[in-house]
C-alpha cells in the first residue's frame, strides 16, 4: 500500500492508519515511511511484528543485512574488511544502517563525501571521514555508492551533476586506488553518470549490484520466516 | 484500556481536590494572610509576616503585621510559614484563540502561581491590529480571570515585511511587539522596526533564529540528530540572528528583548552587549536550563521545542547566564497542543510544550542546583519581567492589586502530565521529580486556585 493512494493522503494520521491495519490482524507489517521514527511510532501501536522497510533518513535494516550477506558471500567474511560508503551520507538511511551493522561485524567503515553531504558528528559513529575519493577509496575492499537525489544536485548541496561526477562519481580511474579485487555496491536505483559510471556499474568483475538485488529477496524472505515462524498457528516455537 | 480508565479517574480526583478558578472565586473584601514567609524580590524583603488585602488591593503587609493575631472582620488564611510572594508574571504564552482560551489559560496559570501573562501574537487571527488588542483588553477585565496583556505583531500578518501600527496598538494596550514564534529575517525591516519603536520607547521582542539556516531542522544539530536521522538546527542559527539584532540596536537605539536563549554563545553575546551598555534584556524557559537534547530520546515529540533542546554544555551556560544576571527573566513559553498534533512522526509534530503549571517548580530547582537564591529566582518571574514590560505588578506594594502566590518551596512533586489541569498534556517534564508546589493563587484578592490537599 502506498502513502499516495492510501487514506494518509486524505488526512488520516499515521496512528489511525496503524489502528486500521491492526484491526485486520496481520502477522507482519512491512512499513516504509518518509519520516524518521515513523516506523517505530507505528510499531508501538500495533500487536504484530513490524519490519522497517526504511524510515526517512534513519534506518534501512534489511538493506544493511542484504549488503552484509552479499559481501560475506563474495569475501567469505566481514571482519577486517575496509568498506568505503560514498556520496549522500546526510540523507541516507542505507548509510546509517550499514555503518551500524558493518561496524558491529568488525569491518572498518569509511565515509566519503563533500562536507555538505555529511551529517553533523558522523565521526561519533566510529567511522573515518574523507572528503576526497582518492584518499577515501585507498586500499578499501568494498566501495558502496549511494544515490544522490536530483533536487540535491543543482546548486543546493553540490553545484552540478557535472561537477559531482567529476569529483565524487565512481569510475575506473578513481577505483584504481582501491584494492585490485575491490567490489562495487549500490542500493539502487542508480543514477548512471551521476554517482557511478554506467560501464563500471555493469562490469560483472567488479560490480555486485545485481547480486545485491538477489540477496535482497533472500534476506527479506528470511526476515519474514523468522518473524512468522514464531507464530502459534504455524506450529513454530513460541 | 483498563489502564486508560484508571487514569481518567485519577484526573477527576485531582480536579476535585484542587479548587480552581470559577468554583472558588470568592469576593473577599478583606483577607488576612497570616503566618507567611513574605518574599518581595523587588525590595529584597524576605521575612516572616502577614499581608492584608482589601477590595482586591494590598492594604498592608510587613513582618510585624498581625503579630498580635489576625484582625476581625477579615477572612483569615493561614500560610503555615510558606512563601507568600507576588503572583508570577509570564512574558511568553501561546494561545491559539485568546478570547476563548482565556478561561482555560486562567485555570492552568493559576495552578502554576501565575497571575499575569503576555500572550504572543501568533493567534488566529493574528494580533496585528488595534481592534484585536482592544478585544483582548476587554476580556482581560472580567472578574476572576488572569491578567492578560497582548504582545502585538511587529509586522503585518507576521509576514516579516511591513511594520504594524505600533504606536496605536501601544495606546490600545499592547505591552510589547514581536512576531512571536517566528523571527524577522529581513535586516532592513528589523532595523526600521527597532528604529521606529525607539521613538515611542516600545519594547521589541524577538526569538532569534536565522530561518534559512534553521531550514527544515527539527532538533539540535549534532550526534543525536544524526543518529535519529532528523534534520538539525545549528546553534549558529540563533547566534547569528541575535548578534545581527544587537548590531542593529547599536545603530537605532531603543529597547530589545531576546526571548528563549538556548545556547552558550547566545548568553555570551547578550553578556557582551550588556557590558557595552546596550538596552538589551533576555529570557529563557525551563526546558533550556532543565533539559538537554537527550530528552528527545526515541522521537519523543513532547521534547520537540523551538528553539530545540541543546547539548549539555549549552544547558549549563544557560544556568550560568541566569545565575550571573545575563538572563533577566524566565518564561513558561506555554504552548498547548492537542495530542493529535503531537502523536505524529517527530518531524511532523508541532513544536512547543505546556509550561504554566510547571514553571515555578522547575525554576525552583535552580535554587537548589545553582547559587541562585530563592528571592533572586523569584525576581526573574515577577518584578523583572514586569519592569521590562512596564507593568505595575510583580511586587508587594501597598495599593497595588493583590495578585499573590502562596507556595511550599520544599513540597515534593512528581510531575504527572495526566494530572495537569491544562487540557493539553504536552509537557517534556512528565515524571520529573521536583520540589515546590503552589498552594494558593490570588488575583485581585480572589483565590483562583487552592490546592486544598496541601492545607489539609
Amino acid at each position: 500500500m502506498s502513502v499516495s493512494t492510501s487514506s494518509i493522503k486524505k488526512g488520516e494520521t499515521l496512528i489511525d492508519t496503524a489502528m486500521t491495519l491492526n484491526a485486520m490482524h496481520p502477522d507482519v507489517l512491512v512499513v516504509r515511511h518518509p519520516d524518521s521514527g515513523a516506523v517505530q511510532l507505528l510499531s508501538e501501536k500495533v500487536n504484530c511484528a513490524v519490519i522497517n522497510g526504511g524510515d526517512g533518513r534513519h534506518e534501512h535494516p534489511t538493506q544493511a543485512l542484504l549488503d552484509a550477506l552479499t559481501i560475506r558471500r563474495r569475501k567469505g567474511k566481514l571482519s577486517g574488511l575496509c568498506v568505503a560508503i560514498c556520496g549522500d551520507i546526510m540523507h541516507s538511511r542505507v548509510a546509517r544502517s550499514n555503518i551500524r551493522l558493518l561496524s558491529i561485524m568488525g569491518a572498518r567503515v569509511r565515509v566519503v563525501a563533500p562536507p555538505t553531504l555529511l551529517p553533523a558528528e558522523i565521526g561519533r559513529f566510529g567511522v573515518e571521514t574523507f572528503h576526497h575519493m582518492k584518499e577515501g577509496l585507498k586500499d578499501c575492499d568494498i566501495v558502496m555508492m549511494l544515490r544522490l537525489q536530483l533536487e540535491r544536485m543543482n546548486g543546493s548541496f553540490v553545484p552540478s551533476v557535472r561537477e559531482y561526477f567529476r569529483f565524487y562519481g565512481l569510475d575506473y580511474a578513481k577505483l584504481e586506488v582501491a584494492k585490485p579485487d575491490a567490489l562495487i555496491m549500490h542500493p539502487g536505483p542508480m543514477n548512471r553518470g551521476v554517482e557511478i559510471d554506467g560501464e563500471l556499474a555493469d562490469d560483472i568483475d567488479r560490480s555486485v549490484i545485481r547480486e545485491q538485488v538477489e540477496m535482497g529477496v533472500a534476506v527479506r524472505m528470511a526476515c519474514l520466516e523468522t518473524l512468522t515462524g514464531a507464530l502459534p498457528q504455524s506450529g513454530g516455537k513460541t | 484500556m483498563a489502564k486508560g480508565a484508571k487514569k481518567t479517574r485519577t484526573v477527576k480526583k485531582k480536579a476535585a481536590a484542587a479548587t480552581t478558578a470559577t468554583a472558588a472565586s470568592r469576593a473577599a473584601p478583606r483577607t488576612a494572610y497570616v503566618n507567611a514567609r513574605l518574599i518581595d524580590p523587588a525590595s529584597g524583603l524576605d521575612a516572616p509576616g502577614g499581608l492584608l488585602s482589601e477590595d482586591g488591593l494590598i492594604a498592608d503587609f510587613g513582618s510585624g503585621l498581625f503579630a498580635d493575631g489576625a484582625p476581625e472582620n477579615a477572612e483569615t488564611i493561614d500560610c503555615r510559614g510558606r512563601v507568600l510572594a507576588p503572583g508570577l508574571v509570564d512574558m511568553r504564552v501561546r494561545l491559539r484563540d485568546p478570547g476563548h482560551e482565556h478561561r482555560e489559560a486562567t485555570v492552568s496559570a493559576a495552578a502554576g502561581g501565575i497571575t499575569t501573562i503576555i500572550v504572543l501574537p501568533n493567534t488566529d487571527p493574528v494580533i496585528d491590529s488595534v481592534a484585536l488588542v482592544e478585544f483582548i483588553g476587554r476580556r482581560a477585565g472580567e472578574a476572576g480571570l488572569i491578567n492578560i496583556y497582548p504582545m502585538a505583531a511587529l509586522t503585518q500578518g507576521l509576514e516579516g515585511k511591513e511594520i504594524t501600527e505600533m504606536g496605536l496598538m501601544s495606546e490600545a494596550g499592547a505591552v510589547a511587539f514581536g512576531d512571536g514564534i517566528s523571527s524577522i529575517d529581513d535586516s532592513l525591516v528589523m532595523r526600521r522596526a527597532l528604529s521606529y519603536a525607539s521613538s515611542f520607547g516600545l519594547l521589541i521582542v524577538q526569538r532569534p533564529e536565522d530561518n534559512s539556516l534553521a531550514s527544515d531542522g527539527v532538533m539540535n544539530e549534532g550526534e543525536i540528530a544524526t543518529r535519529l536521522g532528523l534534520a538539525g538546527i545549528p546553534n549558529a542559527a540563533e547566534t547569528i540572528c541575535l548578534e545581527r539584532d544587537i548590531r542593529l540596536l547599536e545603530l537605532t537605539g531603543g529597547r530589545y528583548h531576546a526571548s528563549l536563549l538556548s545556547t552558550a554563545d547566545s548568553v555570551d553575546v547578550v553578556r557582551r552587549a550588556k557590558a557595552r551598555g546596550l538596552n538589551v534584556t533576555c529570557d529563557t524557559a525551563p526546558p533550556y536550563f532543565a533539559l538537554n537534547e537527550i530528552a528527545v530520546g526515541d522521537y519523543r515529540t513532547f521534547a520537540r521545542l523551538s528553539p530545540p533542546l541543546r547539548c549539555e554544555e549549552d544547558r549549563r551556560a544557560v544556568v550560568e547566564g541566569i545565575e550571573d544576571g545575563t538572563i533577566d527573566a524566565i518564561v513558561s513559553d506555554h504552548a498547548p497542543h492537542h495530542q493529535d498534533s503531537k502523536r505524529q512522526p517527530f518531524a511532523q509534530a508541532e513544536s512547543g510544550a505546556v509550561g504554566l503549571e510547571t514553571l515555578l517548580a522547575v525554576a525552583l530547582d535552580l535554587t537548589r542546583e545553582s547559587s541562585l537564591p530563592l528571592s533572586g529566582m523569584l525576581g526573574k518571574v515577577t518584578c523583572v519581567p514586569a519592569d521590562i514590560l512596564g507593568l505595575d505588578t510583580g511586587r508587594l506594594r501597598k495599593g497595588a492589586a493583590a495578585d499573590l502566590v502562596i507556595f511550599d518551596a520544599d513540597a515534593p512533586w512528581k510531575i504527572d502530565a495526566d494530572q495537569l489541569l491544562s487540557k493539553s498534556k504536552n509537557t517534556p517534564f512528565d515524571g520529573k521529580l521536583t520540589q515546590g508546589r503552589v498552594v494558593r493563587s490570588v488575583i485581585s484578592g480572589h483565590t483562583v486556585f487552592h490546592a486544598s490537599d496541601l492545607d489539609a
